[in-house]
């Protein structure tokens, strides 16, 4: 649970941030967020003693901060993080839902897990070893999945004597790799997990620096991507039927819709207007992404589970495809092969495929990171990931297992 | 070097986009199951989790039926609660009974006197029965560091079982539910709300609850630094003194293993005051099972509890 010293009922004022870590296996990851539970005073008295008591019975003086975030007996056995770990905590100004992902590279699945609802990722360097192969690595998932904000953390400026050459050069050689990955910015933050420098507090050791603390900057970035200038995307999760009318119910993903509007049901082309919009209870003129909401429509239209309501100028209309191009990270251990049948789950329909081709390879292992070519047994509307995440993101399905097998984000460019 | 966002933006508040999140959930499991069914047991977060699935379905009923593991050591506030909500909202009850169990000779009571471990098999056995496919629990990530790992869908085998090692990752908002006869999906609509989440949504909502959640003066006595109920299940033992206190529970489950804690917090106001002042989680203050060992719920997740 979360500690927040004024209790707030109203809630209005407050707005969640979604983030993710990622570092390599010694960068102190867990001791950054560790850190940041500690500081924020988000640890509660119990989990500290539970802490400090495992950290006595390790042979540790102090308590270990990474024992906090390290949930399953393999992971404290071993002092790794094998699974992502989902952490609550607050300030004052807002909520904060942490996907702490492992880093090594045959986990990259799990930073694209966490990366894939995450509004900000923090790439973790150790100061004395700058950029590795993981750190570029963990940019260009980042990168890879849109996520909208990256923050470089270079970790352990204590043991390189808080020194501003050696910041530069790690924050120069990023920026070449951010570059050349299409990352479209980032922030670069000197800290030292350990000691707790430009965590929470800004740091007496770096007066060189002048940004915000870690979780200043946390606490301030603009959040809320789902903007409404963004097409209307709504995928028909389930029909409701009470009095003989038709309820189409589902999350908004994109964009707003309103009474009156002219839509379009996806695939079918078929048009029609909203007369209803019903927003838990309460009847709306308008809704925004990403509400949940009940939509009721002018005609009795045949829409049902995995068709989606789109509205606005044509241009704006998705593309009707069955052939999907699209960026993919596999991410099951048994590697996806061109001519493989799978299911595609793109919203809230799931469609039979074919895969025609791996970008000219002839498989795909797991935490790969490649190209896909699908062909399709229906057309899915599909927006570019670039635009809309929800409507562009697609996972790829064993049909005789159910196992996850790869994410997709389509390119249709 | 930060990019720049231009586009005008529109955030939900914090409550709005969990109620949001978990209303998705529940109508992703209504299209993609067949037999799905809500673990109700009339504490707070089943409470919720009803409450929310009555929303995402309105006007219409909710497509869904509630199922109550019943040790056998309730409180009986909160038996009488969840026959009166099952009432009012014309919904079809399960009960999958431990004492049932412990009759036929299935379960033998453990010497602790403690039953919350012996739910796994009735619940197991009753999923089976009912062919249930999807079953919603109630837990939060944040309530305990092997929840943290849960998956909003998680996949178990026809003996319920967890495997941490086997689970699907899960992206975006895109639920896998594809599961083998026999098995079933565990799905968890509060996984990204907090305790205290929890209890502003409650009081927004205007939602009523057991009166056990709120102080009153109850007979109590001291087992392993909780204040536990005195009843037929088992205690007070001798040498353990029952005395009358101001109390409150900020959990509900089995008698034998919730603990109350010293309050005087009548009204959801005073509540949520205390939660936000509080320094200790709530399993920490209330569950003597989770201090069984640091991977107690681990173990138990494992075997197919909650």
């Amino acid at each position: 649970m979360t500690t927040i010293n004024t209790p707030a009922i109203d809630t209005t004022a407050i707005d969640t941030l979604r983030f993710a870590t990622a570092g390599s296996v010694d960068d102190g990851k867990s001791t950054l967020v560790g850190r940041l539970l500690h500081d924020s005073k988000s640890v509660l008295a119990d989990q500290l003693e539970a802490v400090e008591h495992a950290s006595r019975n390790r042979g540790q003086d102090a308590p270990d901060l990474a024992l906090l975030t390290d949930g399953l007996r393999a992971e404290r056995e071993q002092g790794i993080t094998i699974d992502v770990a989902y952490r609550y905590f607050a300030t004052p100004r807002r909520r904060f839902i942490l996907a702490d992902t492992p880093g090594h590279v045959q986990y990259t699945r799990n930073m694209v897990t966490g990366a894939s609802t995450a509004e900000l990722a923090i790439v973790l360097v150790d100061a004395r070893n700058g950029v590795v192969e993981q750190t570029r690595r963990h940019a260009a998932v980042a990168a890879l999945l849109r996520v909208p904000h990256v923050v470089l953390a270079v970790n352990k400026m204590d043991l390189v004597g808080y020194e501003e050459q050696r910041f530069d050069r790690i924050v120069q050689d990023f920026a070449g790799h951010a570059e050349e990955l299409g990352l479209p910015g980032f922030t670069p933050i000197p800290v030292s997990a350990l000691v707790g420098d430009n965590v929470v507090e800004r740091s007496a050791h770096m007066d060189w620096y002048a940004g915000p603390a870690l979780l200043e900057f946390l606490e301030t970035v603009p959040v809320g991507a789902e903007n409404v200038d963004a097409p209307a995307r709504f995928p028909v999760q389930y029909v409701i039927r009470h009095d003989e009318v038709r309820y189409y119910a589902g999350q908004l993903v994109s964009g707003a819709l309103r009474v009156g509007d002219r839509v379009t049901v996806q695939p079918s082309g078929e048009t029609s207007e909203i007369t209803g919009i019903d927003a838990l209870g309460t009847p709306v003129e308008v809704a925004y992404a990403p509400q949940s909401i009940t939509v009721r429509l002018a005609d009795q239209r045949d829409v049902s589970r995995g068709d989606m309501i789109t509205a606005g100028a044509s241009a704006d209309a998705p593309t009707l495809t069955r052939d999907v191009r699209a960026a993919a990270c596999h991410l099951a251990e048994r590697p996806l092969r061109v001519g493989d049948r799978v299911l595609v789950r793109h919203t809230t329909r799931t469609a039979k495929a074919i895969v025609r081709d791996l970008g000219g390879a002839t498989e795909l292992c797991a935490n790969d990171l490649g190209r896909i070519t699908l062909r399709t047994a229906e057309p899915l509307a599909l927006d570019d990931y670039a635009d809309v995440r929800r409507t562009g993101a697609f996972i790829l399905v064993d049909p005789a297992d159910g196992a996850t097998l790869t994410a997709g984000m389509a390119d249709l460019s | 070097m930060t990019a720049e966002l231009t586009e005008r933006t529109y955030a939900l508040s914090h409550l709005d986009a969990l109620e949001s999140e978990a209303v998705h959930i529940f109508r992703e499991v209504a299209g993609e199951f067949e037999r799905p069914v809500i673990l109700f047991s009339g504490g707070k977060d089943s409470i919720v989790m009803l409450h929310l699935a009555l929303k995402a379905f309105a006007p219409a009923a909710i497509p869904f039926s509630l199922l109550h593991v019943d040790t056998g050591h309730n409180f009986p506030e909160v038996i009488d609660y969840r026959d009166r909500t099952v009432d009012k909202h014309g919904l079809r009850l399960h009960v999958a009974s431990v004492q049932d169990y412990i009759d036929r000779g299935v379960l033998r009571e453990r010497p602790d006197g403690t039953r919350n471990p012996l739910q796994t098999v009735p619940l197991t056995e009753k999923i089976q029965d009912e062919k249930f496919d999807a079953v919603f629990g109630g837990g939060r990530r944040d309530e305990e560091k092997a929840r943290a790992k849960e998956r909003v869908f998680s996949l178990r085998d026809e003996f319920s079982q967890w495997d941490p090692r086997r689970q699907r990752p899960e992206l975006w908002q895109l639920y896998n539910g594809r599961h083998a006869p026999g098995e079933h999906v565990r799905v968890f609509p509060l996984s990204n709300w907090t305790e205290l989440d929890v209890w502003q949504y409650i009081a927004r909502e205007d939602i009523e609850l057991p009166q056990i959640y709120f102080a009153h003066q109850r007979e109590v006595f001291r087992r392993a630094g909780m204040w536990l109920t005195a009843g037929d299940w088992g205690g007070p033992k001798d040498g353990e003194n029952v005395e009358k206190r101001l109390i409150r529970y900020r959990t509900v489950g089995d008698m034998s293993c919730t603990g109350a804690v010293d309050s005087d917090a009548t009204t959801l106001d005073a509540v949520i005051a205390e939660i936000a002042a509080s320094r200790l989680t709530e399993r920490g203050a209330t569950r003597a099972d989770d201090k069984l060992s640091e991977a107690a719920m681990e173990d138990r997740k494992r075997e197919g509890y909650f």
